[in-house]
């Protein structure tokens, strides 16, 4: 299989001293779909942006970034290929990054923007027939009725699925997804996860995907690469992943990697209902917090 | 009223033993200083603008009420022809505004610094300052001398007076826009006029469209002077009136005035919230 994301030796440093990403070294095949994990500040959503060439790796490194064996960024520099390249590499974000004002359907025909004479995609002027591709993907991924509603009136689980039809317009065959779910909640998180997966293995579409808590990764990725610090410290089968495995990776860190567990929640609930009323809850414990 | 008597929590705590958190050093010197700032420059300011002639307001008030009686009977006679100069007045608005927002939204964006690099922004910028900090007034006496008398000097100064203040608002709105979905719009492998058009315009719209009718009102308030030195509108008369001392002729002209920029600066405000 060829690859369809290969990063080398990629390094960057924010600020004076804070490395951000230590010299990672990736490569993923066309139609796999790979989990990236991480706490919070591993470097996660830095790899992903180095990936879609929206920001530019240090420039004293060797690093280099291609995808489908084109050069989107070597040593530092983004080419001037970067933008072609783009067409072919969807990407979906946390916050969904729609354009809220303009309504769901432009949202999603803007995916035609980069296979387009500019002329005609300055004025949007786009054509029956992507209009029709739009209504299409929009279908496919659930959200057809809301077509014609401006984006900020979608939920964002609703949302989330409109940027990932923009990249089905776009014609994208890999899909970077940065926390494409950390916003949303369960039932919404698990619809966007499913519609992803179904891209993967219908449309033979790459994706790596960025998330927050493991078991999204365990239940649908293959594949798992774990970042700490900047530095790649996992990158293999997803079910290796146990708890005593990634408490070896990330120590105390790893608490974070983990959905808060039912008993977790329950400790929660009864600390709240013990705390009921409040004035006779709370007045013994400030008064020993006093002393 | 009770005075609050504060309940402690246990015996070791006193209302005598609490302390009071001391206002930093620093606070209370910025505060005297700048006040003794302001009082300075009005000091210095005092005698070059001969602020010592108030007393006259007092002393002559038989011209103040000569003033005041000519101004109490207006003038009404040449309706007409001052409500016909007045709605030039606004054309001239029109078209100024107009003018300044198709030039202004270019250079807005060229001087917005999360769209540009420095080395455009900042000598863009410096043109728009010098646009800004030349009066509609001052434009207008170059541009009839270029132009000729009449409304079209006026409209000339309106417009590149504007482009600089447009510019600036325009600019300032862009430079506060999310830059998320701009970066959506990059993922596409849109190019770069695109993300302008597709990603920052649609969130600036709405502000653009409430700034360009609030500079449309100011507009029309500048226009009603710009007459005085022959750049067309109602300045002319209302300059004409004043030196030939028509004092009644004076008030129905500024009647009128007033009466049409409070209508609309209504209007433009009803409109500026419906755009937001």
């Amino acid at each position: 299989m060829s690859e369809a994301i290969k990063v080398q030796q990629l390094s960057k440093t924010f600020g004076s001293d804070a490395k951000a990403l230590d010299d990672v070294s990736i490569s993923i095949s066309t139609g796999e779909m790979v989990a990236l994990i991480g706490a919070s500040g591993s470097g996660k959503s830095t790899l992903l942006r180095h990936i879609a060439g929206f920001v530019e790796a240090d420039r004293d490194s060797v690093s280099k970034i291609t995808i489908f064996d084109r050069i989107m960024q070597s040593q530092g520099k983004i080419t001037s290929e970067a933008r072609a390249i783009r067409v072919g590499v969807g990407v979906i974000f946390q916050q969904f990054n729609l354009v809220n004002r303009l309504k769901v359907l432009t949202n999603v025909l803007i995916g035609n923007l980069g296979n387009m004479s500019a002329f005609k995609g300055s004025l949007g002027l786009f054509s029956d027939e992507q209009k029709q591709a739009a209504m299409l993907a929009l279908t496919r991924v659930g959200i057809a009725a809301q077509a014609m509603q401006r984006g900020s009136t979608l939920s964002g689980g609703q949302q989330q699925r409109a940027a990932i039809a923009r990249t089905l317009v776009q014609g994208a065959k890999i899909l970077v997804a940065d926390e494409p779910i950390a916003s949303l909640d369960p039932s919404a998180a698990r619809k966007v996860m499913d519609i992803m997966t179904e891209l993967n293995q219908k449309d033979n579409m790459t994706i790596l995907v960025s998330l927050h808590q493991v078991e999204y990764a365990l239940n649908y990725c293959r594949r798992t690469i774990a970042l700490r610090a900047g530095k790649v410290v996992y990158d293999g089968p997803s079910e290796a992943l146990t708890p005593e495995f990634l408490n070896e990776l990330y120590g105390a860190e790893s608490e974070e990697l983990f959905l808060p567990s039912l008993q977790a929640k329950q400790k929660n609930i009864d600390n709240v209902w013990a705390g009921m009323p409040p004035d006779q809850a709370t007045e013994p414990t400030m008064n020993s917090n006093m002393q | 009223m009770s005075q609050y008597k504060p309940q402690t929590l246990n015996d070791t705590q006193k209302l005598d033993e609490m302390t009071i958190p001391k206002i930093p050093m620093r606070e209370t010197l910025t505060k005297w200083v700048s006040g003794i700032v302001i009082v300075l420059l009005l000091l210095w300011s005092w005698s070059p603008v001969e602020m010592r002639l108030w007393i006259s307001l007092f002393t002559d008030a038989s011209n103040m009420a000569e003033y005041a009686s000519g101004f109490l009977s207006p003038n009404f006679r040449d309706f007409d022809i001052f409500v016909e100069q007045m709605v030039v007045t606004v054309q001239i608005a029109i078209w100024g505004t107009f003018l300044a927002i198709i030039l202004g939204v270019p250079f807005a964006i060229l001087s917005s610094s999360n769209i540009f690099p420095a080395w455009i922004v900042q000598p863009v910028r410096r043109v728009m300052d010098a646009c800004r900090a030349i009066n509609e007034i001052v434009f207008a006496l170059l541009f009839v001398v270029a132009v000729g008398l009449g409304p079209f000097a006026g409209v000339m100064a309106i417009f590149v007076h504007n482009v600089g203040v447009i510019a600036k608002l325009f600019s300032e709105a862009v430079e506060a826009i999310d830059p998320r979905p701009v970066e959506g719009i990059r993922a596409t492998g849109a190019k770069k006029l695109q993300e302008v058009i597709f990603g920052v315009i649609p969130q600036v719209m709405a502000l653009w469209i409430s700034l360009a009718l609030y500079r449309f009102e100011t507009n029309v308030r500048s226009a009603t002077v710009l007459g005085m030195v022959g750049a067309g509108g109602i300045g002319q008369l209302l300059w004409e009136n004043i030196r030939s001392f028509a004092y009644a002729e004076t008030a129905a002209i500024m009647i009128i005035v007033v009466v049409s920029i409070t209508l609309i600066d209504m209007l433009s405000q009803r409109l500026r919230k419906w755009a937001l």
